[in-house]
């Protein structure tokens, strides 16, 4: 057994890279602590460039240990790794001789405040995870921003204090993904880029910056380009790599469209030179996924970022000069606000400079509406306060254009009409299973 | 011509639940019926929601759930909703995907929520549109009582 493992997530993803090679990466979690550990081997064991990925279960996530110790006590299966209430034996043997300078594990949850969680990790000897103040509290709580902050920068701290020789604390911003689906890309990259600045101010020398694929090729791969760009800006004094995430909403309902928006995803990674891929298998939108699902579809997407990088295609990125404006307009708004970066954040929200479309928490102004236009591509129909050009406003979307923008990818890789009439059952609970 | 008042809705989710995609939907659907919504957003407490519609009084109350376990937080809800006296004769719809066992425990929990004191349940096919009528309904009955 190893004694003294390197603990460097950002390292893996570097030497990948070096390799030209992209991390692929599932979003793994499973209640068993046996399965929990057959399923980090499996992936360890692949022949790809891959990161591990312990996701803990709802209930850990909301803190909620009663609630978990009762479905435990009746025998349900919980959806992911009860990592605070499983102990630090547990968790060691579990994770045991799987890293090495080739692979690591990253912990992730979804939660506001994560102190429990990363306490539990890091008592484990792993110190890899993903959030952020706003990107972990607007979407999916009614956590006060504040509160969200001060948790995140006492986490920050918690993880930095840890970096010695052999260990490297990470950090990744899930700022890119936000609500999952919906959301124009320089809002995501500014948010991205701003909790990035946060985790560095805390202490982290080592982080990721996160981008969800969305409705339209061109533009994500400009945000991607916009993305790098800021962050060999802002960050440059630290190491940080890109994190690209398959897409979040309703997947196209045939195997067929499924596949080929996959592949348009790693041609994405590959094209917008992302280091590392967070895989979505067939499986997840209806249940846990099994070990063989994410193997399978982590070697899937290996062979597409191979095949991808064997065959580029012409594109070009004529809107790179507006993303990457709009973004940085946004982050230097939001910095000018105060030099503490965490209240940056909060009075960014209070006076409107960050307004996250779609999102009901109650510290998000709520003004901003989006749109997915006629191109395909994701617009601002009303930017509410924020710096930014305004759209046509007032603001009018309707509950069918919603479904309609909802089902937009999905009817598109399917082959179908992008504005299909409203669908029968409409699809509203996709988007969520997102850590 | 008398001016006609619009009618009131609160649109929620219930404690455990943190998706709002739903909910977003269904503000611009009531809206679009006529509705002003106040949409109280993911992870509701029981006690905020009671609240809030003690407040705000809406003529509607719709609640949302899809993650599978909303039916045991809803059925909570409910009774305790149902012993504020102001609160005994809301109108109050509860819907989306509200168990893990889809379509079979359909007519039970549906038996079971009415029961408990909702005054209709929207599972399974067509339930938008019967939730449409429902609204329509509910509004027509406010609009129709105005003096």
């Amino acid at each position: 057994m190893t004694t003294a493992t390197q603990q460097d997530f950002g390292g893996v993803v570097r030497r990948a890279r070096a390799r030209g090679e992209i991390v692929v990466q599932p979003r793994m979690g499973f209640s068993d602590p046996a399965l929990m550990r057959s399923g980090l081997a499996a992936v360890a064991a692949l022949k790809a460039a891959t990161a591990g990925t312990i996701t803990v279960d709802s209930y850990t996530r909301l803190g909620d240990y009663a609630a978990l110790r009762s479905a435990l006590d009746a025998g349900e299966n919980l959806n992911g790794y009860p990592l605070v209430t499983a102990g630090e034996q547990t968790t060691r043997k579990i994770t045991q001789g799987l890293a090495d300078d080739g692979f690591q594990i990253q912990v992730r949850h979804g939660s506001p405040a994560p102190l429990d969680i990363v306490r539990a990790m890091t008592d484990a000897g792993l110190c890899a995870t993903e959030g952020g103040p706003l990107s972990y509290c607007l979407p999916y709580s009614r956590l006060p921003a504040a509160e969200s902050v001060e948790n995140w920068r006492r986490t920050c701290e918690l993880l930095a204090a840890l970096h010695g020789p052999d260990t490297v604390p990470h950090l990744e911003t899930f700022g890119g993904c936000l609500m999952g689906q919906l959301c124009p890309p320089e809002l995501l990259i500014a948010v991205s880029i701003l909790e990035g600045i946060f985790f560095r101010q805390h202490g982290l020398r080592s982080v990721s910056l996160s981008y969800t694929q969305q409705t339209h090729h061109a533009q994500d791969r400009e945000a991607l380009t916009a993305l790098r760009t800021l962050a060999g800006e802002y960050l440059a004094d630290i190491d940080w790599h890109i994190v690209l995430y398959t897409y979040m909403g309703v997947f196209p309902a045939t195997a067929d469209g499924a596949r080929r928006l996959r592949r348009q995803a790693a041609r994405l990674a590959v094209e917008g030179h992302a280091d590392r891929l967070i895989v979505k298998t067939g499986a997840e939108a209806h249940r846990i996924p099994t070990v063989a699902e994410n193997t399978t579809a982590l070697l899937d997407a290996a062979d597409d970022l191979t095949a991808a990088a064997g065959n580029p295609l012409p594109g070009n990125d004529d809107g790179i000069h507006t993303v990457l404006h709009d973004a940085r307009t946004l982050i230097e708004a939001t910095l000018e606000l105060s030099r503490d970066v965490g209240a940056a954040l909060t009075g960014a929200l209070r006076r409107g400079y960050l307004d996250v479309p779609f999102c009901l928490h109650p510290d998000n102004p709520g003004r901003a509406v989006s749109r997915i236009d006629r191109t395909g591509r994701l617009t601002w129909l009303s930017v509410g306060a924020m710096p930014l050009r305004p759209g046509p406003g007032p603001a009018a979307l309707t509950s069918t254009e919603l479904l309609a923008d909802l089902a937009h990818v999905a009817n598109h890789f399917d082959g179908l009409e992008p504005r299909s009439p409203l669908p029968h059952q409409p699809h509203l609970d996709s988007g969520r299973n997102s850590q | 011509m008398p001016r006609t008042i619009s009618p009131t809705a609160v649109v929620s989710t219930v404690s455990s639940d943190a998706h709002t995609w739903n909910l977003i939907f269904l503000e611009l659907l009531l809206t679009e019926t006529g509705y002003r919504v106040h949409n109280v957003g993911a992870c509701v407490p029981d006690e905020l929601l009671i609240e809030t519609c003690r407040t705000r009084n809406p003529h509607l109350l719709v609640l949302s759930s899809v993650n599978g376990h909303g039916a045991i937080d809803a059925e909570r809800l409910i009774k305790r909703l149902r012993t504020v006296p102001e609160l005994a004769a809301l109108p109050t719809a509860v819907g989306g995907k509200l168990g893990t066992d889809g379509e079979s425990g359909l007519s039970t929990r549906r038996r079971r929520l009415t029961r408990a004191g909702f005054t209709a349940v929207f599972e399974g096919a067509a339930a938008v549109a019967r939730f449409q009528t429902f609204a329509r309904g509910v509004r027509d009955s406010v609009q129709g009582s105005q003096p």
